[in-house]
């Protein structure tokens, strides 16, 4: 399921270069877990490493217990910066099954923008 | 005097079984993922067999077989589908409500991390020269 909504967005890739968003994912997964998942699944994009989920508590992300042996892992969600780096779109799901679609945040994207702009 | 085959508990069987199986196939796609209609469906129809196979049995025992493998396939269907349900409907939205995560208008906190190859990337470096960030948490490969 994680692997459905990185690809969708590997999918989409070009569409986000296109408008100058970086995309990342954030996990507790080591870089060599990330490194060979992207070669396998062929992500182009940065997978960051937070094996102690400092910054997912920092975002408030954790799902304590949820991950292999009741590691602490993430929860997925979805955060759209500016280029300040303020916050313009979040998405927190309410069912691990469900997970932003890339069209919904270049859409949020779109309407960040005046128009004519 | 020979009973015939009552094939209708075993392609009910066939199918309650594809149901679950079938979930990580249907889960790569988001429109079968967030609300899992295809397993549902299929579900649908290997119940409605296996009932189908288990009037034939029970109704008219003379013509048809499968009172005893009927009985346990039908379980066993039951108890995939319940099961499955409780893991789609139940388990799966057992999500922290995360109230402190950052919300729209908030700066994010800034952090410094590696990724794959071993570099360490800050939100400041995916923030220079661009026009927005997508940040993806999700929750990991295993």
């Amino acid at each position: 399921m994680c692997n459905s909504e990185l690809r969708s967005f590997q999918q989409r890739l070009p569409e986000f270069e296109a408008r100058g968003i970086r995309v990342v994912g954030i996990s507790v997964d080591p870089p060599d877990v990330n490194e060979r998942q992207s070669q396998k699944l062929g992500y182009t994009f940065p997978l960051l490493s937070d094996p102690k989920a400092k910054v997912i508590r920092r975002y408030d992300v954790l799902h304590p217990g949820a991950g292999p042996k009741g590691a602490d892992i993430a929860r997925p969600a979805e955060f759209l910066l500016d280029s300040n780096g303020i916050v313009r779109w979040v998405n927190l799901t309410q069912n691990i099954a469900v997970r932003a679609r890339p069209e919904q945040l270049l859409q949020a994207f779109s309407e960040l923008q005046p128009a004519g702009q | 005097m020979k009973r015939r085959w009552n094939w209708p508990i075993w392609a009910g069987f066939v199918v309650v079984v594809a149901g679950l199986f079938s979930y990580g196939f249907f889960a790569r796609f988001p429109i079968t993922r967030d609300f899992p209609l295809a397993n549902l469906l299929l579900f649908g129809i290997g119940i409605a067999l296996l009932l189908l196979g288990l009037f034939r049995a029970f109704g008219r025992p003379q013509i048809y077989r499968g009172k005893i493998l009927g009985s346990i396939f039908a379980a066993i269907g039951v108890l995939v589908v319940a099961l499955f349900s409780y893991e789609i409907f139940y388990v799966l939205r057992q999500v922290p409500a995360s109230a402190g995560a950052p919300r729209i208008g908030q700066k994010a906190p800034d952090f410094l991390l590696l990724d794959q190859s071993g570099k360490p990337v800050g939100l400041g470096d995916l923030l220079s020269n661009s026009k927005g960030v997508a940040l993806i948490f999700y929750r990991g490969f295993w």
